[in-house]
């Protein structure tokens, strides 16, 4: 049997499973990203507003981000344990840097002079961040997010690891039973759903500039 | 973290052959790199197709890219060294073009005044002056080479990665953190060696 053959004789029988698989796949990742917007896009206008404190904080993640996402995800474990909230916890902190240092930069560049005109049309701080900050920072922080979410999506092929699941699964046991067809099967959607996170950000990011 | 310390030499061991296969890798990544990125500079219409076809192979997870090759390339160092300079070339060509292209028209102007050739201009002006912006590439290129090394022990890359995937499969919680400690380590320390390097060498002409 070549490998089309066996792609296709597993997807007869196990299309549930496949389905499962992608889902969790699919979710886990989006939960992580969720998560890491509702903290990070926040938290990166806050210390874009502290210049002082900024440095200190974008430095530390910029030494920390050089950690291996393996390493992230593998820690996870002895920490939580194993299983889909794990998994998720760890990829939601491997979201994190580039959506905040990109929140951060974003807010940082805005010109001052377009702050304080909305001062002087009477906006309050949380208006001007709001109706004029956010709408101008918007493609730059979408840049942050089309990063995280190719490397949520890459990572949480590792999550089955720690028992999160998803299409890590395939590949996993496609290489411990050398099996081309679970190779595939696992691969093939992996990179598709990143090329397609990727070319969606991209097409928002553009969308979003003015 | 006692398992780090009572088996430092094979710590040791694990982190020199990931150190290898890192410095290995990213040789091989800049001897076509360079070139590349040099060629799409001066030909600026392929640069648009190249790193398209670049940004593709940079955006497919690591996994996915292993488990496609291994059908043909079988598990090993040959198969961990394929992608890892596959994803290097991403970085470094977009460095490699923005740091030639990024140079004062002027200079290569006045080159060309005092009679240098077109390969003179390349070796002694674009090539020298292009260095800082390259170097940060390869400071973020051995960082990914790092952190995808370490998922390369899976397929036989060797490496620090090792300790990693023993740990999580045998549950063994000292091996998880001397794999994720040591590997932190590494990674940091090739990121501000790097940072240090690119502050020496940085603009001298200003």
């Amino acid at each position: 049997m070549n490998v089309l053959e066996k792609i296709r004789d597993y997807f007869e029988n196990n299309t549930p499973v496949f389905l499962h698989n992608l889902e969790t796949h699919v979710w886990l990742s989006t939960v992580s990203m969720m998560v890491a917007i509702l903290l990070c896009v926040p938290l990166g206008i806050w210390i874009s507003k502290k210049l002082h404190i900024a440095n200190y904080i974008i430095n530390a993640i910029n030494i920390f981000r050089v950690i291996p996402s393996l390493a992230i995800l593998a820690l996870a474990m002895p920490l939580l344990g194993v299983g889909f909230l794990p998994a998720a916890v760890a990829l939601t902190i491997l979201a994190c840097p580039p959506i905040l240092i990109n929140t951060y930069v974003a807010f940082r560049e805005i010109n001052p002079s377009i702050r304080e005109a909305a001062f002087g049309m009477g906006m309050t701080p949380m208006q001007t961040v709001l109706k004029v900050e956010f709408p101008l920072a918007l493609p730059v922080v979408l840049a942050g997010v089309r990063t995280a979410s190719v490397e949520i999506i890459a990572s949480a092929t590792l999550a089955v690891l720690i028992g999160g699941g998803g299409l890590g699964n395939y590949i996993i046991n496609g290489v411990s039973m050398m099996s081309e067809s679970f190779l595939l099967i696992g691969a093939i959607p992996v990179s598709l759903l990143a090329i397609l996170s990727e070319v969606v950000f991209s097409f928002l990011q553009r969308r979003t500039s003015y | 973290m006692s398992y780090l310390f009572d088996n430092l030499d094979l710590v040791a061991e694990y982190f020199w052959e990931h150190l290898r296969l890192t410095f290995s890798s990213l040789g091989i990544a800049l001897c076509f790199a360079v070139p590349i990125g040099l060629f799409i500079a001066k030909f600026r219409k392929l640069h648009m197709p190249v790193t398209g076809v670049l940004g593709v192979i940079y955006t497919i997870p690591s996994m996915a890219l292993y488990a496609a090759l291994i059908p043909y390339t079988g598990l090993g160092v040959t198969t961990a060294m394929i992608g890892l300079v596959a994803y290097a070339q991403m970085i470094l060509v977009r460095n490699v073009h923005a740091a030639i292209t990024g140079i004062d028209p002027a200079m290569i102007e006045a080159a060309k005044g005092m009679g240098l050739n077109a390969w003179q201009i390349i070796f002694k002006i674009e090539l020298p002056l292009a260095v800082p912006v390259v170097l940060a590439g390869i400071r973020i290129a051995t960082v990914s080479i790092i952190s995808i090394g370490t998922v390369a022990a899976w397929i036989g890359g060797g490496g620090l990665g090792r300790l990693i995937f023993q740990g999580l499969n045998h549950d063994h919680i000292g091996k998880i953190l001397a794999g994720t400690i040591s590997i932190a380590v590494l990674a940091i320390g090739m990121d501000l060696l790097f940072r240090l390097l690119e502050k020496l060498l940085g603009p001298k002409t200003a």
